[in-house]
Formats: C-alpha cells, structure tokens, sequence
C-alpha cells in the first residue's frame, strides 16, 4: 500500500501554491453553463403556483381550464383539495408548456378555494407565541443556584438575531426528463450531486440505477441546495406526462426568497454571573427560535467557552407559519456566537473591564484554550486594540463614535466519505473524477493540485472530472467537508493508479516498483534522474490498458490516516463607526484570525474567509425577513428591501490564516463554515463599545439602533 | 409579436418576441447566452448586466423592442481574437470570483467604466461603478482589486495611486 | 406580465395621440427602471407601452431666460454632471448623486424620477397605494418601518422622488403635454397625498406627458442631504432639500422640503421659520431639524425616521450655508 500521508510541507511542489482556478476562465468568459442555462431540445418551461395564506385549507383545486389553455402539457398539483397549507408560497401546482409565457399564463386559470385559517408569524416574543413553542427541557450542571449566591457580578441581557434568507443568485430549480424506459435525467442546482440521485428515485419510484445527475456550476447554495425539492419531483412528473420531454422548473425570485432559503432565528434572555477577577462562574439562559412550520434551530450556548462550571438552560422551539429552515453555512453557530459573545461583552462592560481580557482570562473555558489565547491575541495586534479600544460608550464628543468588538468561533470540517477514481491512459492523460461539486469554492482546482502532487505532475496535465453520478460517489458539500473528503480520495486513488503504473514501467527501469517515484513529470529510480522515464514514455508502457484505480475517504479511518480532520477556533474583531444621528454603522475593518490545517491552494482558502465575513457584515447590518402580521407574507422577498452589502460598504478586511508546519501535520480541514460565525457577534459588540449601550436585536439597522439610542427598543 | 433585430457580438441577430419580452430574455432564453444571467430580475442584483452601444445596461430592465438597432456585448464578445479582456485576465489573477453566477455583471461594468474614454477612471469612480452589484459569495474586495489593476494596465488609471491592498494576493 | 402593445414614436405629437383616457390604456415608458418591474409584478398591465426615449424635444438640459430647463428625458446621470446644475443648485446634483447606482442614473430620467411609483411593500405586493386587506389597514397594523411620518392619512407611503424636494425647495415648474395642449404646475402642487388607491399621487393624467421641467434661476444656497444605509442602490430613509436666500450671514428666508417621510415633498415652514433671521451654526441647523419634525406623527415602527429626518434637515442646512460639521 502505498505512504498516503502529505508530503512535507517544504517538499510540496504543487499543494500549498496560490494557483488560479481551474474554472476561472470558463466562468469569466460567459461559457461556463449552470443548469438555469440549459436549453435542451424540446425542453418545455415550468411555472408554480403558490398559496397567498400563511395558513389555509384547500378546499377545491380546479386545473380544467389551464390544462387546456394553449401550449400546456400538463398541470401537476401538489396540494390537492383537503391540504393544509402552513405557510404562504406554499406550492400547489405545477404547469409545463411549450414556452414560459404560456406556463404563467395557464397558472392564472388554475382556480383554487381556500378556507384561510389563522396565523402566527412573528416568534420575537415569546410570551405571545407560548401556545406555538416547544420546550425542550431543562438542562444544568454545576449548582447555579449557589454561583448565583457568591458571585460577585451578574449581568443580564436580551439578545436576538432573526431568520434570513440564503438568497443565492442563482435560484432554486432543475431541467428534468423522465423517459418512457423509466430513466430520469436531472440537472438540478446542487450541493449534492452523489446523494440527490437516491432523493430524486426514492421521490418518484424508480431505481437508483436508473437516475442520472450533472450539474457543471452552480450559482450559490450556502446550505439551502441538498434535495430535489418539490418543485425538481413535479418537473419530473410533468415529463413523464408530457413522454419525457424535458422541463425545466426555476423558481421566480419572489418565491424563491421565501421558500428555498430560511436560516433559523435565536433569541435568548441570558444571566452571566462572574468572580470579582472576571472569571464566568454561571451561565444562565431562556433561548427560543423558530424554524419555521416544523420548528427547529437550537443554537450550541454558551458557545465556545462551554466550560463554565454551572449552568442553566431552557430552550424552546417555536413553530411558526412560516418556510422550514433549510442549513446555513455553520447552522446554528452565528446565532450562538452571537448570544454568547454578546452576553460576555457586557459582562465585561458590566465589570468595567476590557473585554480582551475578559475573553483571555476566560480562555480555559474552551476546548482550545492555547489556540484561542494566541488568536485573541493577534487578532488583537492586527486590530490595534491597544490604541483603539476604549470603555464602553467613551467615544468622544460628536455624532460619529467608534468602538471595537471581538466574535469567536469553532467548527469540526474534516472530510465526507468521498471515492474518487483515478485513470491513467495509455496516451499519458490523467482523469480524475468523483461525483462531487464545486460551489464555487475550488473544489476543482484543489483535486487538481492533489493529483498533480501526487503524480509529480503540473495541474494542467489534470484532468477533474466532477459534477456526475457516472462518476464515483462523493459526499455533499455542506459542513465545510468537502475540500478534506476530496482531497483524501483524491490522494488515494492517485497514489493507488500510481503504484500502478510503477509496476508497469519498473522493468524497463530495471528497479523494482517499490523503488520508484513520479518527480517533476518523470518517473524514475528513487533519487535518481538519470534512470527515468517521461510521464508520457511511462505510460506508453501500458499498451492498450488504462490503469483505473479508486481511493476512498471514509471518516470513521481518517484520524489515523492522517490526511484530513476536523476541529478549528478563529477570532475576529470588528471596528465600526456609529452615526447616531442617523443610526447609520460603517464598517471601518475586521480582522479575521482563522486556525487551519493543510492548506492546499491559500488563495481560495482566503477567498472563504473573506466571503464569510462579507456573509457576516450582511448578517449584522442588514439582512432580515421581514412578515406581515395581517397577511403573514414575506414584505421583502425580492433583493431591493432584502438588504446584502455592496462594495463600498465593507470596509477593509484582514485575514490571518494560521498556515505554519503545527497546522500542517494535522492535515485537510474545511474552511467554509468557521470564519462565517464570529463576524456578527464581533460587528455587535464593536457597535456596543461605540454607542455604549447593547443593540438587542440584529440586524444592527438605523431602526434598531436608534431604538436603542431613545430607549424605544422593548 | 414585433420583429427585433440587435447587433450582438458583432452579428445581426433578429427574432419575434412578445413586446414585454426584455432584452435578459432575449440573450439568455432566446440566444442561449450564458454570458448574460438572470439574478434578482428586478435591477437590483446586476447579473445581468450587458453592454448596449458601449454603456452597461441592465438587460432585466428593458424590454428587447426598446434596444432595436443598439449594439450588444455580452460576456462571450468581450474577448478579442481569443485573448481575454484585461478585465477578465485580472479577475482570473485576483481570484475575483467563486460560484461565477455574478461574474459577467461585474466584468461588463467594469468594462463599460475602463472603456469609456470620455471620463477618467479613479478608484473612487471604480468602486462607485461596483458598488451596485450583489456577489453572495463576498468577492468585494477582490473584485475592486481586479479591476484597479486592470485599469493601471490600461493605462486608464488616474489619481493618486497608492497600491491596493490586495485582499488575494498574487 | 401581461400582453401589450408597444409603439416608439418620434414626435411628443404622435405619443399624446397613443395615449388614452384611462390609466389601463396606456403607459409611457422612458427609462424603465420602474415601469418594467411594476409591469413583471402585474402592479400595471397597461394595453399599451409608448417608449418616448426617442423623442428629440424631451431630452437635453439647458440655460433659459428663466433659469434652466431640464427635458423629461434627460438621464439622472446628466443631471449629475452637468456644470450649469452644479453651479446654481447643486441640492439637485445632490439628489442625482443619490439614485440607486451608475447604471440606474444611465437608464433613469429626471421625468422617471417625478413620476416613478411608490417603493411601499404593500403597494408592490399589489394592495394598492392605501393598502387594505379584509378591512385591515395593512400599513397601521404592520410593518412600516419605511413608511410616512407627517400628513394625516389615509396615504401613508414615501413619495420614491429623489429631486422631488430639491424641485419644490427651489420652486420649480413641471411643464406637462396633452393632445389639448400644455399646462404648467408649480412643483410643489404636483405630488399629491391620494385619498384612494384609485388615485395617481402625481399631478398626471392619463393622456399627459411630462416634457420638462423649468428651475427657475436663484441667487440662494441650496443643497440636499439624504440618509441611506447603503452606499449604493438603496433607498434613503428620510432627505432634507433646503434654499437660503442669505442677507450677509443670516438666512434672510427659507425653504426646507423633507424628502421619504410623506406621500409627497413636505415642506417644513416650522423649520425655515427656525433658521430664518439667524446665521447657520451648528446649534441653529439643529434647531432648525428639531423644529422640522416638530408634528411628525410617527406610526408603530418609524419614530427612528423623525430623528433622521431632523438630522437630515440640520446636515442640508450645514451644507447650504458651507458650515463644517
């Protein structure tokens, strides 16, 4: 078997450089294709009809005269009469014909009755929706009572952080055909390419066998792309209505931001208790959230320092009629950060003490107290903390304040189960491929470099073959578990289809293969130029045969293997500037300082973190649903009043990616999900430290702040 | 329906479209270009942005009819020769996109900004022409980065010059 | 969107003659950075589109003998870099320099601007201009938090019109075109606070079309400050516009406008009486905001607006008059 761990850091020749994206090109030049581009002949376009109730009954549905309006094939419904609908943009029906207008058109002639039946929307108080929530029960450790008894300060608070929407570019939605042979051909949008094709058979009844999936790009997922959805089972049975004529179903934006995203909330009345030294004695909380119709959404408090000796926590899950969450990047951990971080700023503040030095004193409450002292520390020198900071509130005369605030966060990332398939041909190309994807995140360009390395080769002479079902199957992309997944399999097939070729060529080498290695695009005598081979020469060698060789990435053997895991801390601190005259917050800066494994290509790993903090920026300033009690609607389903930050709103960012030779040796870990956490509870409690006085609820808008600045804020 | 005839990438290209059809419709639907994509739909994302004689133009926004005659550039034209666009190049660089989806927006305005010879092009103008596309991804900073280098390679960059601080390094 | 149908006439002559008697008859398009997105949402679904980008007569800006005369079709960028409007009031610049992004102030014109519809999330959503749903008022009982805080109702959205108050603050006149021939309106008399969702809140109908707009030429200082959350392509949530005819150093009189606090331009006389008689200091603008908002009467969510807009209208007043804050 051969040695699968990394090569050494100072031996890498392809891993670990800045390299440019493999897909740049295509997606810079218009001819990268999503599946929102496709056009397949034939094809026949796909409308939905959704409920305007936030709480109804069907009572009838009557699809007769949109069957028969022109260019129709089919209508496929989904709620049929005796449905109860729980949250508006429910889906109803379906309608497929020749051409979009006709499909929208047909959708008007769908005549549906309604008993409406009544709402609750709205969770942020939870004595109001007492009859909706669910508790979870109480849990303690420690003796909180008596922490409560001897401590020497207690601080209080409220905080809260509402549902936003993933609102990915690209929206939700696939092309379809279900063939009379009873084979199904799905280009959806997707995290999962592997794992939708056993969704998509199970949704309609066919063998898995039977299903395939491609899918090149995708335009955004964030969590929210895993499942056929159904909008993707009704294009399938529209198709197969229609004798298997493609249909293509994407959702139209409005519907689109109600339905196909949803980050659950978190809200929390919190008791932190302290010794007169600033050590956390108690942890004490009434945290709520909704995930929508069906609950859900509990975020991990106290967060990080989950070691403080006593504590006490109740939780309720409030259902509301509104879209069930679907997974955000780090799913309840922004939310948990928040509550936690927010809660000790004030404690600190509470105290009259720097809360740096809070967050250090307290580091022994972490799972990585080495990693996050050095963390808080750097992120500290990189944010000039010591120049900057200043009590809570002494912000100096006139409207613009300015103050600093620091977020933390944790995550696992080590790799999925992940096969990849490694073919060497005779010719002297390499394919790699796995059923895999690439949102965008590089996952293209770091099999290539893993292969490149592996095989001594240059990552043009790679060959990713990912995105297809005929590939073998790897895991989806959620939980930052891709780049380890991938980069393992990868790893391992190639050395595999190596060790391979090594047998083939050792006798024209006169070597045995145990003595051979790939260098520089030659095969040759360990440590030896001289006898060698090109790669093309070598894998002449194999006359008519391809060497196809797989490698497997299975979680539970990762650990000893060594090539990839899990388990990072990162620190960001924020600098904000507070207008409150108008309640308006700029961001001055943040620092982000994010532990890391093996790093593969540094570019696109900073490209996560710098994306992730934009994430967060939009997260704490901006982003929110916004429903109407009377109507239970979503008001700001489109992207106008749905607020995402723009370029000259950011501020500067700075990145602090800990790669050194410690990191190194604990292999692959993702990146996507740690630096999305800590950014709103950093921008939180920067704004806290400029205006001196806490904003309970984010997102921090001129509304909210100004709120807070008049006492209006209940 | 009425007959509409646009010069897109240097063609002639005519077809009969509903009159509300809108010029994104017309591209994407009707032309099959992938260059050119459907964001928000309603002006605010910028995904859709093309070039019409020249000017970045929000192609969701106006109706196919109302561009009878203009001169198109969508992404797939901007390369001359088979040579990318220095904008492009320096997206490539920069690492000034992820998933792609908001790429040819971003690019086309850039673009128009660099293009347009009547005005000088400062890194306040860049980042004002930016600042109306939406990348869910958070390639702001790259973006910007992008393009101040490409403008520099232009020759079109004018004011003072302290380098950018460049978010991706080379 | 519904079907309809779309003429492109050469002359103001031939587009009055393709409009109709009824809102539902016809619809004139110029930039389409609102007419486009109302119809896809089927807010309007006119029969017929009449595209007057290429009418010659409405476009350019230029000197008269009364001031300036700004064309209908004149973009929001030309308005941004034209010298003549930067020179005399550049409460107008300001207002350009605040319309969404490049490429709207490319596509937008300064007719569009005066005439585009509501922002309201109700009236979006297709509830009409005073929303109601099972008798509920929608805008009272739910989120407002960007709607009006002065006027009594029963309109309660933001007049969308960036130049709106810098027009009415500088006395503007709306040059409007029928088949019987033309009318002008003092700016001030042209956005109207509806009393029913029927009811257009411009001073426009049907078989009109705004040509130009004529800003009569002023010695006073002018200037606009609007408050976004955004740098860019966001709406602001309140704007003051404000002209000082100064004798010497104190404001001899003035006219402060607040602009996304009511379904029209709201002029404030509490606050030019404020400021009137007294040099602009920083106390005195801010005493001046004060008194702005002195009768708003908030809704459930908007209090927040009245401290913006106060601030608003101190920031205007600082800057007309040069004053550093």
């Amino acid at each position: 078997m051969p040695e699968y761990r990394w090569p050494e850091m100072s031996k890498r020749k392809v891993m670990g450089k800045r390299l440019n994206r493999l897909d740049g090109v295509e997606k810079a030049s218009g001819r990268a294709k999503y599946s929102s581009d496709l056009n397949k002949p034939g094809m026949l376009h796909g409308a939905t009809l959704v409920c305007p109730y936030a709480h109804a009954r069907v009572k009838s549905i009557d699809t007769s005269a949109a069957e028969k309006h022109p260019g129709v094939t089919g209508v496929h419904v989904v709620s049929p009469a005796g449905t109860e609908i729980q949250w508006a943009h429910w889906e109803v029906a379906f309608v497929a014909a020749e051409t979009e207008l006709a499909a929208r058109d047909a959708l008007k002639k769908i005549k549906v009755e309604y008993e409406v039946l009544p709402h609750v929307v709205h969770e942020k108080d939870l004595n109001k929706v007492q009859s909706r929530a669910k508790a979870a029960g109480e849990q303690i450790e420690g003796d909180p009572d008596q922490a409560l008894k001897e401590a020497a300060v207690v601080s209080e608070g409220f905080y809260g952080i509402p549902v936003l929407e993933h609102s990915c570019l690209e929206p939700h939605g696939n092309v379809v055909s279900w063939t009379p042979d009873n084979k199904v051909e799905l280009n959806p949008t997707t995290q999962a390419v592997t794992s939708i094709r056993g969704d998509m058979a199970r949704a309609v009844n066919v063998p898995v066998a039977n299903v395939h999936v491609h899918q090149d790009h995708i335009g955004g997922g964030f969590g929210s792309k895993f499942q056929p959805d159904r909008w993707g089972v009704a294009a399938a049975h529209l198709s197969k209505a229609a004798g298997g004529r493609p249909v293509k179903i994407f959702l139209d934006r409005q519907i689109e931001q109600v339905i196909a995203g949803c980050r659950p909330s978190a809200f929390a009345r919190i008791k932190l208790a302290a010794n007169k030294e600033g050590k956390i004695t108690l942890w004490e909380s009434q945290s709520w959230a909704t995930g929508g119709f069906t609950g859900g959404g509990s975020p991990p408090i106290p967060y990080v320092y989950t070691r403080i000796p006593n504590q006490r926590k109740n939780h309720s899950a409030v259902s509301t009629n509104t879209a069930p969450i679907r997974a955000w990047r780090a799913p309840n951990h922004p939310q948990a950060s928040y509550l936690t971080c927010a809660a000790m700023d004030d404690l600190a503040a509470k105290m009259k003490m720097d809360p740096l030095e809070l967050f250090l004193k307290n580091v022994d409450l972490t799972a990585r107290a080495d990693t996050y002292e050095r963390q808080l520390k750097k992120a500290a020198e990189m944010a000039e903390w010591k120049k900057l900071w200043h009590p809570r509130g002494d912000s100096g005369r006139g409207p613009l304040k300015r103050g600093l605030g620091i977020g933390v966060c944790t995550w696992g990332g080590a790799g999925h189960d992940s096969t990849a398939r490694c073919n060497i041909h005779p010719d002297g190309t390499v394919e790699v491929e796995l059923g895999s994807q690439d949102l965008g995140t590089g996952t293209r360009t770091v099999i290539a470099q893993v292969a490149a390395e592996s095989l001594g080769l240059r990552v043009n002479d790679i060959r990713v073959k990912i995105g297809d079902t005929n590939y073998p199957p790897s895991g989806t992309s959620g939980g930052s578990t891709t780049v380890g997944g991938v980069s393992s399999s990868t790893r391992k097939a190639t050395l595999n289809a190596l060790e391979k070729l090594f047998e083939e060529v050792a006798p024209a080498l006169g070597a045995p293969a145990t003595e051979l290695e790939a260098v520089d695009g030659k095969i040759q005598v360990k440590g030896n130029p001289a006898k060698s081979l090109d790669w093309k020469a070598a894998c002449a060698k194999l006359g008519v045969k391809t060497i196809s060789e797989t490698g497997q990435n299975i979680p539970r053997d990762a650990p000893k293997e060594g090539l990839n895991t899990g388990g990072v801390g990162g620190v960001q601190i924020a600098d904000v500037t507070v207008d409150v005259e108008t309640g308006i917050v700029k961001m001055n800066r943040i620092v982000a300082v994010q532990d890391c494994g093996t790093v593969i290509n540094p570019k696109t790993a900073e490209s996560q973190i710098y994306g992730a903090i934009i994430m967060s920026i939009c997260g704490a300033l901006m982003e929110e649903r916004v429903l109407d009690a009377v109507t239970g609607r979503m008001l700001n389903n489109e992207m106008e009043f749905y607020k995402l930050a723009g370029i000259k709103d950011v501020g500067e960012i700075l990145v602090h990616l800990e790669i050194d030779e410690i990191n190194d040796k604990r292999g692959v870990i993702g990146l996507g999900e740690p630096p999305a956490i800590g950014g709103i509870a950093a921008i939180a409690n920067a704004v806290a430290n400029a205006i001196g006085v806490r904003v309970p609820i984010v997102p921090m808008t001129p509304m909210n702040v100004l709120n807070t600045l008049s006492g209006r804020m209940s | 329906m009425p007959r509409v005839t646009l010069e897109v990438n240097g063609q002639n290209r005519a077809a009969q479209v509903p009159a509300g059809a809108t010029l994104l419709e017309f591209l994407h639907d009707g032309l099959r270009l992938s260059g050119v994509r459907a964001g928000c739909e309603e002006g605010t994302c910028g995904a859709c942005t093309v070039l019409v004689d020249g000017r970045a133009t929000r192609a969701c926004m106006i109706t196919a009819s109302a561009c009878q005659g203009r001169r198109i550039t969508t992404l797939e034209g901007l390369a001359h020769n088979g040579a990318l666009h220095p904008v492009q190049l320096e997206f490539l660089r920069h690492a000034s996109l992820r998933c792609g989806f908001c790429t040819p927006g971003a690019i086309l305005e850039a673009v128009a900004l660099l293009e347009d010879e009547s005005r000088p092009v400062t890194k306040r103008r860049i980042r004002q022409a930016l600042a109306g596309h939406a990348c869910h991804c958070g390639m702001h900073a790259r973006i910007v980065a992008a393009v101040e280098e490409a403008a520099r390679k232009m020759g079109r960059l004018h004011g003072r010059d302290d380098q950018a601080r460049d978010p991706g390094g080379k | 969107m519904q079907p309809f149908e779309y003429a492109s006439p050469k002359t103001l002559k031939e587009a009055l003659a393709l409009l109709g008697g009824g809102w539902s008859d016809a619809a004139v398009l110029a930039g389409g950075t609102d007419l486009i997105s109302l119809m896809k949402d089927e807010v309007m679904s006119p029969k017929r589109v009449v595209n007057i980008k290429e009418i010659a007569e409405l476009k350019g800006i230029s000197k008269t003998a009364a001031g300036i005369r700004i064309g209908a079709l004149a973009t929001v960028d030309e308005v941004l870099s034209n010298p003549l409007i930067r020179a005399s009031f550049p409460a107008l610049t300001e207002a350009a320099r605040g319309v969404a992004s490049p490429q709207i102030r490319n596509m937008g014109t300064f007719g569009g601007d005066l005439c585009q519809r509501p922002r309201c999330w109700y009236f979006r959503a297709g509830f009409g201009l005073i929303p109601r749903h099972e008798g509920k008022d929608l805008v009272a009982e739910g989120d407002n938090r960007y709607h009006a805080i002065f006027g009594n109702g029963p309109a309660r959205f933001v007049s969308a019109s960036s130049f709106g108050p810098a027009l009415v603050a500088l006395g503007a006149k709306i040059k409007l075109a029928s088949p019987s021939g033309t009318r002008e309106v003092d700016a001030e008399k042209f956005f109207l606070a509806p009393s029913s969702s029927d009811v257009r809140e411009v001073d426009l109908k049907p078989n009109e079309i705004l040509t130009e707009v004529i800003v009569p030429a002023t010695a006073a200082k002018n200037a606009t400050y609007e408050v976004r959350q955004k740098d860019a392509l966001d709406w602001p949530l309140a704007t003051a516009s404000v002209a000082l005819t100064m004798k010497g150093s104190t404001v001899a009189s003035a006219r402060v406008v607040l602009g996304h606090v009511a379904p029209t331009p709201w002029v404030s006389a509490e606050a030019a009486k404020a400021i009137e008689g007294k040099a602009v200091t920083a106390e005195t603008a801010e005493a001046a905001g004060k008194a702005a908002v002195a009768a708003a009467r908030p809704l459930s969510m908007n209090a927040y607006k009245v401290q913006i807009a106060a601030a608003a209208v101190k920031r205007a007043l600082m800057a007309a008059a040069g004053v550093k804050a």
